[in-house]
């Protein structure tokens, strides 16, 4: 028993994990820009299928890795410059409403380049079997995608918690107004911020194509969990964003493994546990 | 003199006959003479948009071999996008008899949508040709004189395998499927044959429709000593449950087997190497021996870029021939319905699959054959080969008496 405990906490961390991928660039723009990101589900599935074609071109998987994020960011560079800058005077409703839309567009562009078809995305050579961790089995893939993303949330604390760039991230993180009134250009600002948080969409999308294979709806799917999340850790905080990932992962597969039929409503019952006990989420800034 | 008699009544009495007709004759005339409406009802978008696009363009395919015409009349096919959700599904069959007032109505894919539709086809005396969705009930305790099924019923391609993987795979069987009427219909169906063969249900999951992650499940099959698994999964399901299946090192140790659209043409190219040797029975593959298939192969891969037709397309094709030769059958008259009906339920002809005829009991297809079919890389790609079969699988249709 305690193998089976092993290896589903195991199957937990590495979905966990992918969770957290996805919903960091959701709560960074929320953060700063005070926009709920809808189409960030799209910046998901743009990464996979950008991520699919660069494999197909190149063959070489970690150059994918480093490249689609980079087309995906720029492409929420695009999008916030021509389509979101001039609606953040305008209520929250509205921009909600534009991400919405994109959702939409986003999903044909992709059937229109790619078709509707289901693609698949190969795990790279290195990571192609599977091992076994002390009894319990697993995919070599998912153990890389839980050190990377370990990694990577180590990386992200270290940039804003570290760096100049971090420093005015938080302080517009707090107060976008005030940052602007120190001199900082906070457009260009919101833009790399919408552009990176973007890019990490992506990122997570060329990281789970080899577990959940690319479709058209895959960024509609992913969504829920990710907002969930973000809920669950508390809106723009990076540490909320891993901790809110890990709990959600674990709770899902253990719903599921035990439960199967209420698998779902597990991670609801946590939402809503949070949200009662902490309506500003884990990490949160406490609501005004 | 009686015999002159007779013949002069007749003659009088049909004269009188056709004069009161008149009146309704002339517009019945110009009704026949226009085009006959076809309505289709079928996901073009969402993850089930590949099915509703293979069904389409089998059924134009046959359509336009015949010049889209029949007995000397236009046919049109007006397409209706149910996105794969009931109330949207329900509203837009609502529309196709009510304001198009199609002749013949064909789909959907999603079991659903067809229990939603259900009562309003049966009241409404419209003529339904399923295309896709199996819920067994359509063809049970909810079956119509007015529904035909040219596809499956749920229990078709499961019940004949439960006795064959007893038989030829292993007794200790792992059972799972998403959780939703098809699933639980489909593996009820296997336990049917499989428990009386002396095998053993070691333990089901039902996974969500559209479950992204299966390592849950998966740790479990493996943790539950089962020597085989039994699955049915479709469209972006199908490939996540077998590439994670592949990834997690079951595939060699703990055999795969399942309903056929678990490795239909429309995912296994993206299932990859994963899918090799994956044991599923369905009523088709492309591969069948038989002059009918290797026509509806090729013209169906020229005309649609090389795309290998999947039982799906199968099920178009089976809808669009039905139609035409039972248009064919009453010369283009579709007022009579009643006549047009049994015009339906007599059709007879040869399927890519076999001969393909309807169970008078319940009109649901009779499978010529439920074939066992093995993932292999032959044909330069991955294609369903078939292993095994077996002859004349007709849905038990408990409880439904069609009106003689």
């Amino acid at each position: 028993m305690p193998a089976d405990l092993f290896a589903q906490a195991l199957n937990g961390l590495a979905y966990g994990v992918l969770l957290f991928l996805l919903s960091v660039g959701l709560t960074l723009i929320f953060g700063m820009l005070d926009v709920v990101n809808l189409a960030h589900g799209s910046f998901y599935m743009l990464g996979a299928y950008a991520g699919l074609s660069l494999i197909a071109g190149t063959g070489n998987f970690w150059l994918a890795l480093v490249l689609a994020p980079l087309a995906v960011g720029l492409i929420g560079a695009l999008v916030e410059v021509s389509c979101l800058r001039p609606l953040y005077r305008r209520p929250p409703l509205d921009q909600v409403l534009l991400t919405f839309g994109f959702i939409y567009l986003f999903e044909d562009l992709v059937k229109w380049i790619w078709g509707g078809r289901i693609r698949s995305i190969p795990p790279p050579d290195l990571f192609s079997g599977s091992v076994s961790v002390w009894g319990a089995v697993i995919p070599s893939y998912r153990l890389f995608v839980i050190v990377f993303g370990l990694a990577m949330a180590v990386l992200l604390w270290l940039l804003i918690e570290r760096t100049r760039l971090g420093a005015v991230i938080r302080a517009g993180v707090f107060d976008a107004e005030m940052t602007g009134g120190l001199g900082i250009n906070i457009r260009r600002v919101f833009t790399a911020v919408f552009a990176f948080g973007a890019a990490l969409g992506g990122l997570s999308g060329v990281i789970a194509g080899p577990i959940q294979s690319a479709y058209p709806s895959m960024g509609v799917a992913i969504l829920i969990p990710a907002l969930i999340v973000v809920v669950v850790g508390g809106l723009g905080s990076l540490k909320g964003s891993l901790v809110g990932s890990l709990i959600i992962g674990q709770a899902e597969t253990f719903g599921k493994a035990w439960l199967p039929d209420a698998a779902m409503l597990i991670i609801y019952v946590v939402m809503a546990t949070v949200m009662l006990l902490r309506p500003q989420g884990l990490f949160g800034r406490p609501l005004k | 003199m009686d015999k002159v008699t007779r013949r002069k009544f007749l003659g009088t009495a049909s004269l009188a006959a056709a004069g009161t007709a008149m009146g309704p004759w002339v517009l019945r005339a110009r009704a026949q003479s226009g085009p006959i409406k076809i309505g289709v009802v079928l996901p073009y978008t969402g993850v089930y948009a590949v099915l509703g696009e293979s069904i389409t363009q089998a059924m134009e395919l046959v359509f336009a071999r015949e010049n889209w015409t029949v007995a000397g009349r236009k046919i049109e096919m007006i397409k209706e996008d149910d996105e794969m959700k009931p109330p949207v599904g329900v509203r837009k069959t609502e529309k196709l008899i009510d304001s198009d007032k199609v002749d013949i109505l064909t789909g959907p894919v999603h079991s659903g949508i067809l229990m939603g539709m259900r009562d309003k086809v049966h009241n409404s005396k419209t003529i339904l040709i399923v295309s896709n969705a199996g819920a067994d009930a359509i063809s049970r305790d909810r079956c119509s004189r007015w529904i035909f099924r040219t596809s499956f019923s749920n229990w078709q391609p499961c019940q004949p395998m439960g006795g064959w993987v007893a038989k030829n795979v292993s007794k200790d069987v792992f059972l799972t499927a998403p959780n939703y009427q098809a699933g639980k219909d489909m593996m009820n169906a296997f336990k049917e044959t499989f428990v009386p063969a002396g095998g053993k249900v070691v333990a089901e999951d039902y996974p969500k429709l559209g479950e992204t992650d299966y390592a849950p499940y998966l740790t479990k099959i493996r943790q539950s000593g089962a020597k085989a698994v039994f699955a049915f999964f479709s469209g972006s399901d199908a490939v996540n449950f077998v590439k994670q299946y592949a990834q997690y090192g079951l595939k060699d140790t703990i055999k795969l087997t399942g309903a056929g659209f678990l490795t239909e043409p429309d995912v296994l190219p993206a299932q990859g190497a994963a899918a090799l040797g994956v044991l599923t029975g369905h009523f088709y593959t492309p591969l069948l021996d038989n002059a009918t298939n290797h026509r509806f192969v090729k013209e169906f891969r020229e005309k649609y870029f090389g795309k290998m037709p999947d039982g799906f397309a199968c099920q178009g094709h089976d809808t669009a021939e039905v139609i035409v030769r039972a248009l064919k059958a009453v010369n283009g008259n579709t007022q009579d319905k009643d006549k047009l009906v049994d015009a339906i339920a007599k059709v007879e002809f040869d399927s890519p699959r076999g001969r393909f005829k309807f169970d008078p009991k319940t009109h649901n297809v009779i499978q010529p054959f439920i074939y066992v079919r093995e993932v292999r890389e032959v044909y330069g790609g991955l294609n369903n080969v078939v292993i095994d079969r077996v002859a004349n699988v007709a849905d038990p249709g408990t409880g439904c008496t069609l009106p003689a």
